[in-house]
């Protein structure tokens, strides 16, 4: 097996060595690796297709940027992960990766069809060939797309993983632990601020902790042993929290970000068990210092996507830090002074290699060194095409003619097995742009930097354009006494030696004598598209850069871009003729890098992902067997199945045993609003449509709320306690909305108002008994309440205790029959329900679920806020008209009940519906019409209550139909996909239109 | 995501708020002698304005209290927050 490890280095340990798996084989690496690294180590550079063409592809960076090396990590259903880029992967005993994108493997590649179909793919390929006809999008395209995209695939059960979330805050947030952040962290927590480090890597010192050229030094040391003394201080200062393998995902207004840290991504396989796999940091910081540094640039040639094409900047850090070498025969093609680093470097271990160099001549300390070890250099080339299949193993340069636009001479051909890129350095203003920061384009070296344009925000170092270590050093030093405010001093006497050209001659497109059409230049290697794309869609009319990126796709992959955007906004710059500049930029979404879907759910699943609330009684509802529905966040019994029942069998018992004998109602979860103050009656005058002045005390009336729109808001039974006192309910679903609003109107329209309202809701619990017995069960219960109609009517309520505890009974009714409503302190709720049921045998006591209580008051024709109304009905469509008071000045919604709008009297209005077969029952959402021939249909209305009632046998419906109040006994039809169903419209109270049951 | 200098709690994360429209919208003292147009004007017609903005705010999962905030929509900075019945600072107008 090949070795390309050639020297040792201080980050990789030889002595731990490592065996992990890549698609199906064994591999060995050290501890140090990242996976990209160990299999360059083992030769390895082919690790997958791409996307559209399905060329093989091979490891082109060494970090965030990667586009090609993505991965699928593990093979177990519930802890596979897709798309990890192997460059940011920490090699741990018993990985194991495979390549995507590839079927049935990376080296014999099925889809590799289309890279001789390739024509046929043009930019906006889907666009065009997948929209005709329709009916082959879901069976044909759909799939097609699916099987060859390949891009990863999900677990498919759920994450065993552990994820944490923690909250934080520090003075001073610094983004990336380079030189210019380790030098802000320093600057700001020796001057007593807190502060955080955060870097995405196993260890702090950025692209300088392995800088090894002599001609690059600080106070007399090589730069790199300068940063390790300088990280030894920083570990020291007690208000500095340091956080390695923490990347920022995203930045959010008002200095909030939010940060992945890998705990145990790292850790060999029976380590990581029972630990908390990653956490994320929701970070709140008063100033935020983005050190992010630069990446570098490809260059755009024809064929410059083979395996062994890399970054010349990353070429280095695999042999400097990993002690890898990505080939031993190496060309670099350059634009700029960078790229001499490599090859200084590569030489010095021994590996022969040449420069190809776009600049007609250039001269700085590096180029000497160069040229002094007798590096061969190809001034003002260029390489116009490569060679080999699976991996580079030749290339093509040429001469470039004066203005640069075009090649001259003759070709020469050069043996190489890696070829370095180095198309200058983009700066990473990601984190400045979506914190909404602005940029500027500086013309000199082509890059978007950061606009300053904050006072708790600055970007700093390469990020910020600043390329050689002097400049990066002494401006970061500057910048950071203004932002923070402070006079450090550490770094005055700091005395800095670097390479300072920074001359560059940048080419977007490099020129070629093949034409366009006929070349490979890829822009953007994970999304596969070309300079030819980005000029078609332009030929095409597309103009903006947001419009361009989505029609060609470029930008829009995984890597969202970080190697493709310049490039591709310098295409189409030069293409239509203008600035740069001019054209803006793409938009930066967070975030930066893929999140997993377990960090930001945290701990937040399973039982966890949502609050539910309980009721005291629930214990007792789930030894009954009740089957719950979620009303809100509360759990609510639904039925209660008996030997063996379907839901329609249960809820047609309960409902008949409720109106024969009795029923109990779980109530607890109603909202319930304590209204107390001198004002309160005046306050329950202007939120209700009716009077309230002359409600007595120990009395209670029901009461319709209404928005000032004058559509129906919420509907409640509230009880005059005392004087004033008040107990408001509310529906479920509105409890909070309603305190809100009436909070609302009492703080900002009426705060003359001596009103106080205070939410009880799970203060109390209530069992609600109905029924015709249910006066005997109370009787059980309360032996010494006079329960006469005289003493205790309808509408009224009591105090009375049970064995010493305090209840709060109301007369009312849901469900049109004799009904009691008892309030205990919620700690008793559960006693108390036992107690009723105990107390309610000998009378068949049932209890029922919120479908049954939903049936019995649809047979009274009692609506249902939120299902017989949708917020466009007013109390007249609703045909409660005889709740709205005609004396009172106002309340609120009153101005709008006789709006042009609302006095129509073609509104959807409440009626009834019978079915002319009263066994069909109606479903809910079914649209009404009264004639199925015309074209279109004209809709009337729709179902919005239906059950087939056992008390009379048949089916009943609430419905809102279009002038409904005048149909009454009209035939309507409700066309549904098998049939027609022939209702009448009819009365909405179908039982006991007297209410005889109310007092039976 | 705002941090909201709440009048009666000092500063808090925005999940703790919730936005309740422009500010200072005044309920007619007489709705039923207003036109429907006047009432609609009232009713439904909202600024929203790129730059300056008086909102009102509810410290709903805190203190529950409404106030008013001057909030620049353009780049979400707020820039003052008083308490409902006080007078809105006159420097942003
Ligand atoms: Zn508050």
């Amino acid at each position: 097996m090949p070795n390309y490890r050639i020297h040792k280095t201080e980050y990789i340990d030889e002595t731990k060595r490592v065996s992990f798996k890549y698609d199906g084989k064994t591999y060995f690496g050290y501890e140090g690796d990242t996976l990209a690294s160990a299999l360059l180590a083992n030769g390895i550079h082919l690790v997958g297709r791409s996307f559209k063409y399905h060329r093989p592809r091979g490891i082109v960076s060494c970090g965030a940027e990667e586009p090609n090396a993505i991965c699928q990590i593990g093979s177990k259903k519930d802890l596979t992960e897709p798309n990890v880029r192997a460059t940011e992967l920490e090699l741990y005993e018993g990985l194991e990766a495979s390549s995507q994108n590839c079927w049935p493997n990376v080296k014999f590649d099925i889809g590799g069809i289309n890279n001789f179909i390739s024509p046929l793919i043009p930019a906006g390929f889907y666009y065009k060939t997948f929209m005709w006809p329709k009916s082959f999008w879901k069976k044909v395209y759909e799939p097609l797309i699916r099987l060859s995209a390949g891009l990863g695939k999900s677990p498919t059960e759920p994450d065993p993983d552990i994820y944490d979330h923690k909250y934080v805050h520090y003075d001073v947030l610094v983004i990336g632990g380079g030189v210019s952040g380790i030098i802000a962290a320093k600057m700001a927590a020796k001057n007593n601020l807190k502060t955080l480090l955060v870097d995405d890597k196993k260890i702090l010192g950025g692209s300088t902790i392995y800088q090894n050229n002599e001609s690059i030094k600080i106070d007399d040391k090589l730069s790199s042993e300068w940063l390790k003394n300088e990280i030894q201080e920083i570990k020291k200062l007690s208000n500095l929290t340091i956080k390695t393998r923490t990347s920022i995902a995203a930045y959010h207004g008002y200095n909030f970000l939010l940060a992945k840290e890998n705990l145990t991504d790292h850790l060999p396989k029976e380590k990581k068990k029972n630990k908390i796999r990653q956490r994320l940091w929701k970070i709140r910081a008063k100033k935020v210092v983005i050190a992010t540094g630069s990446i570098e640039r490809p260059l755009v040639f024809n064929n410059n996507d083979r395996p062994g094409i890399l970054l010349s900047n990353s070429i280095n850090k695999y042999l400097d830090y990993y002690g890898v070498t990505c080939g031993e025969n190496i060309i670099l093609f350059t634009n700029n002074n960078s790229a001499y680093e490599t090859s200084i470097s590569l030489h010095k271990k021994g590996i022969k290699n040449i420069i190809v160099d776009l600049r007609k001549s250039a001269s700085s300390e590096l180029i000497k060194q160069a040229e002094i070890l007798g590096i061969k250099i190809y001034f003002n080339h260029v390489v116009t095409n490569t060679f080999g299949y699976r991996k580079i193993n030749s290339l093509e340069i040429m001469k470039l003619s004066e203005d640069g636009n075009t090649t001259v001479g003759n070709k020469i051909r050069l043996n190489c097995d890696c070829l370095g890129m180095s198309g200058g350095w983009t700066p990473m203003v990601h984190m400045h742009t979506q914190s909404g920061g602005k940029l500027d384009f500086r013309d000199e070296d082509q890059v978007f930097l950061p606009k300053e344009n904050s006072e708790d925000q600055i970007s700093v170092g390469s990020c910020n354009g600043d390329f050689d270590l002097e400049n990066i050093i002494d401006k970061t030093v500057n910048k950071i006494n203004k932002f923070l405010d402070i006079d450090n001093q550490d770094y005055q006497d700091t005395n800095i030696i670097c390479s300072k050209e920074n001359d560059k001659r940048n080419i977007w497109l490099l020129p070629n004598k093949i034409p366009l059409g006929k070349t490979k230049c890829f822009i953007d290697f994970q999304n596969d598209s070309t300079a030819k794309d980005i000029k078609l869609a332009l030929k095409e009319g597309f103009r903006s850069i947001e419009h361009v990126k989505r029609y060609t796709t470029t930008g829009m992959a995984t890597d969202q871009g970080k190697l493709s955007n310049m490039h591709a906004l310098g295409i189409i710059a030069d293409t239509a003729g203008v600035k740069m500049g001019t054209l803006g930029t793409t938009t930066f979404r967070p975030p930066f890098t893929p999140l997993t879907f377990g960090t930001l759910v945290g701990r937040n699943v399973g039982k966890f992902f949502e609050v539910v609330r309980k009721t005291s009684m629930h214990e007792w509802h789930v030894e009954n067997n009740a089957e719950f529905e979620n009303v809100g966040q509360w759990k609510r019994p639904w039925y209660y199945p008996k030997n063996g029942e379907n839901m329609h069998d249960a809820v047609q018992r309960e409902s008949k045993a409720a109106r024969d004998s009795a029923g109990i109602l779980d109530a607890s979860t109603l909202g319930k609003i304590d209204i107390q103050g001198t004002d309160a009656s005046e306050f329950l005058n202007r939120v209700y449509t009716n009077a309230w002045s002359k409600l007595a005390i120990g009395k209670c009336r029901y009461g319709l709320m209404l928005n000032e729109d004058g559509m129906v808001y919420d509907d409640g039974v509230t009880t005059r306690i005392s004087e004033n006192h008040y107990l408001m309910t509310t529906t479920t679903g509105g409890a909070a909305n309603v305190l809100t609003k009436l909070e609302d109107y009492l703080q900002t329209e009426w705060p003359e108002l001596d009103v106080y309202l205070t939410s009880v809701t799970d203060h109390y619990s209530t069992a609600s008994i109905c029924g015709p017995n249910s006066k005997k069960i109370l009787n059980k219960l309360f032996p010494n309440l006079d329960l006469s109609d005289e003493n205790f009517p309808h509408m009224s309520f009591k105090e009375d205790k049970l064995k010493n505890i305090d209840c709060r009974i109301m007369r009312i009714s849901f469900t049109g029959e004799l009904s009691y409503e008892i309030n205990i302190e919620s700690k008793y709720g559960n006693s108390l329900w036992k107690m009723c049921i105990e107390a309610g045998k000998e009378f068949n006591l049932t209890p029922y679920g919120t479908e049954t209580m939903h049936l019995l008051r649809a047979e009274k024709g009692f609506i249902i806020v939120g299902q017989d109304t949708d917020g466009t009905m007013t109390p007249s469509d609703l045909q409660m008209d005889w709740i709205v008071s005609k004396k009172k000045y106002d309340f609120i919604g009153k101005r709008s009940l006789y709006r042009s709008d609302t006095i129509r009297e073609d509104r959807k209005q409440l009626v009834g519906l019978l079915t002319d077969d009263p066994k069909e029952i109606l479903e809910e959402g079914a649209q009404i019409v009264s004639d199925v021939k015309s074209k279109p249909i004209d809709m009337l209305g729709h179902v919005t209550s239906s059950y087939f009632s056992p008390n009379l046998n048949k089916s009943i419906a609430l419905a809102v139909v279009r002038s409904g109040k005048t149909m009454k006994g009209q035939k309507l039809i409700i066309p549904m996909e098998n049939k027609n169903i022939n209702v009448t419209v009819s009365d909405t109270i179908f039982l006991d239109k007297e209410n005889k049951r109310l007092n039976a | 995501m705002f941090l909201i200098n709440c009048p009666f709690c000092g500063e808090r994360d925005q999940s703790e708020f919730s936005s309740g429209g422009e500010a200072h919208i005044v309920r007619p003292k007489q709705p039923t002698e207003l036109s429907d147009d006047e009432w609609a004007e009232y009713l439904f017609m909202r600024k929203n304005i790129k730059g300056i903005q008086f909102e009102r705010w509810n410290h709903v999962h805190g203190c529950r209290k409404w106030f008013n905030v001057v909030r620049d929509t353009s780049n979400d900075k707020i820039l003052s927050v008083y308490k409902m019945g006080e007078k809105p600072p006159v420097n942003y107008k």
